[in-house]
């Protein structure tokens, strides 16, 4: 019943997939907190910056970024990333694409984190004589970081499924093995269902794994 | 002025921000200067690149208007279909039927866990080989299907947190007085719901427009996003100015749509007619994880 299966590396184009998702996320994770850390800090200019990235890249289609990447980035730009194979150079364009739009969400969700935390713990703490640095180390972010964790499982798990659109500049990934196995293959219905099964087995442990983290560090107000 | 962060500052703390400024000022300007080099060597800003939008209007009746009509058409017809459909997924996940409830619950969660191009990819071969569309027709079909398919189990959600949002007193009040289940759902729970909704709704139209280029990009749907490479052939070249002018536009229109939102949000939170129940804006993003059960009312924000 699975024959069609044969010939395809259904693996190779998962693993891919998983790839995608594990760098574009530790790099938006990086790119995200500095984007925070400019948009809850006091110096006006960074705030300014931080809130105008996080309005005009929330409000373009990740595809038109993507796809930047490659026509504009690569094929006017030249930019290769440091690669000379074409697979390569889409691979890195992909993520980096992914980074610059994850990372809003990333800088939305942790913002949202930190604004949890109400101001009078923070005056508590200053008010013991605790400093900037111990405020924040001791008191905030321990609170903020515990209270994120769901909003960031999400942004993850809109980020796996996101991975799909590299299809548009030819990286091999899922769904692009997907287009071509029902291009080749008889078997729209089964096809459909592995590839769907694959992203429910990706998406659905994340969320029950961090959700059931998400609800055991929360701190209750 | 106080933030969790830091106090009103003194100052120590005021020069200090005008250094992290200049730093930051300088930092900024070597990026900008440094993507202003590279758009003048490749030649990417000559006029004759960027004239064919703001002189003349062959390049916005040619590539983007239709572009565009055919990516709010698409978002559109999603909306349209998803919303009635989300509805009923979403009631029916609040059943109090297990045989309601569960074949509900694990439609929403399967089609929440899929990524929309693998549902769009699905719907394209769908029409090919099963139905007579045409073939300049299959793409928006596909563009659709695949958006309510995802879409309808996010809304569904949506509308399983408005009506939980409400307090509980609504319904007990409306069975106590002889109602049955289904009238205080219709009567009493949805309407009001809906109010509480509407907010989350509208914003979740920006994710669906946003979700349309991806059928531009793969599926050879002609929307706006499908307009940047045939402009930009036909114009010499000018990738850069067809993709600022694109973006500029996919911009406006998800702006619009986020103001309205907030705009809602506020006005309803501050209205005196509802519960005072309000799934905001950002309640969208904020909704459990695919899997996980968490009660939703925690996450819907309370009005005053």
């Amino acid at each position: 019943m699975f024959d069609f299966l044969e010939g395809y590396d259904l693996w190779e184009a998962f693993w891919t997939t998983v790839q995608l998702t594990v760098l574009s996320a530790v790099g938006s994770l990086i790119w995200g907190t500095m984007l925070a850390a400019m948009r809850v800090g006091p110096v006006p200019l960074m705030r300014g910056f931080g809130t105008a990235y996080v309005n005009i890249v929330r409000n373009i289609p990740l595809t038109v970024i993507i796809l930047f990447t490659s026509l504009g980035l690569n094929q006017t730009f030249e930019v290769t990333l440091g690669s000379d194979q074409i697979n390569t150079t889409n691979f890195r364009l992909a993520v980096l694409g992914l980074i610059v739009y994850t990372s809003a969400f990333v800088c939305e969700a942790l913002r949202s984190g930190i604004n949890t935390v109400p101001v009078g713990q923070a005056e508590a703490a200053r008010a013991i004589g605790l400093n900037f640095t111990q405020v924040l180390t001791l008191v905030v972010l321990p609170q903020a970081f515990r209270s994120v964790v769901g909003p960031l499982a999400n942004v993850l798990i809109a980020l796996t499924k996101n991975t799909t659109v590299a299809a548009a500049i030819g990286v091999a990934e899922a769904a692009t093995l997907m287009k071509e196995m029902i291009e080749n293959e008889a078997q729209l219905v089964l096809i459909s269902a592995v590839f769907a099964f694959g992203f429910v087995c990706l998406t659905l442990p994340t969320g029950l794994i961090l959700g059931w983290v998400s609800k055991k560090v929360a701190v209750k107000r | 002025m106080s933030s969790v962060l830091y106090d009103a500052q003194g100052p120590r703390a005021k020069r200090r921000n005008v250094i992290f400024s200049v730093v930051f000022i300088a930092a900024l300007a070597a990026v900008l200067w440094w993507m202003y080099d590279m758009l003048e060597e490749k030649g990417q800003l000559e006029w004759v690149l960027w004239k064919p939008f703001f002189t003349g209007t062959e390049a916005w009746s040619t590539y983007l208007w239709p572009g565009l009509q055919n990516t709010l058409k698409a978002a559109a017809l999603a909306m349209v279909i998803a919303l009635p459909l989300g509805a009923v997924l979403g009631i029916a996940r609040l059943s109090e039927h297990a045989w309601v409830r569960v074949p509900a619950g694990v439609v929403v969660e399967f089609f929440r866990a899929i990524p929309v191009l693998v549902l769009m990819i699905f719907g394209l071969a769908l029409f090919s080989e099963y139905t007579n569309v045409n073939t300049d027709d299959r793409p928006l079909y596909a563009v659709v299907t695949g958006l309510v398919l995802y879409n309808s189990s996010v809304l569904a959600e949506i509308v399983r947190a408005g009506i939980l949002s409400l307090p509980r007193g609504q319904a007990e009040a409306a069975l106590a007085v002889g109602l049955r289940k289904n009238q205080v759902m219709r009567f009493i729970l949805l309407p009001q719901a809906v109010t509480a909704m509407l907010p989350a709704i509208v914003s979740q139209l920006v994710v669906i427009v946003k979700d349309t280029a991806i059928g531009g990009a793969v599926l050879t749907f002609p929307d706006l996003m499908a307009a940047v490479s045939p402009m930009s052939a036909y114009y010499g070249a000018n990738v850069i100015a067809s993709f600022t002018i694109v973006a500029v536009i996919y911009i406006l229109i998800n702006f619009a749509l986020t103001t309205f939102a907030s705009w809602l949000e506020g006005r309803l939170r501050r209205g005196k007619k509802s519960t005072g129940a309000v799934l905001g804006v950002d309640a969208v993003d904020e909704l459990s994880a695919p899997g996980d059960h968490v009660d939703v009312t925690h996450e819907v924000e309370k009005g005053p």
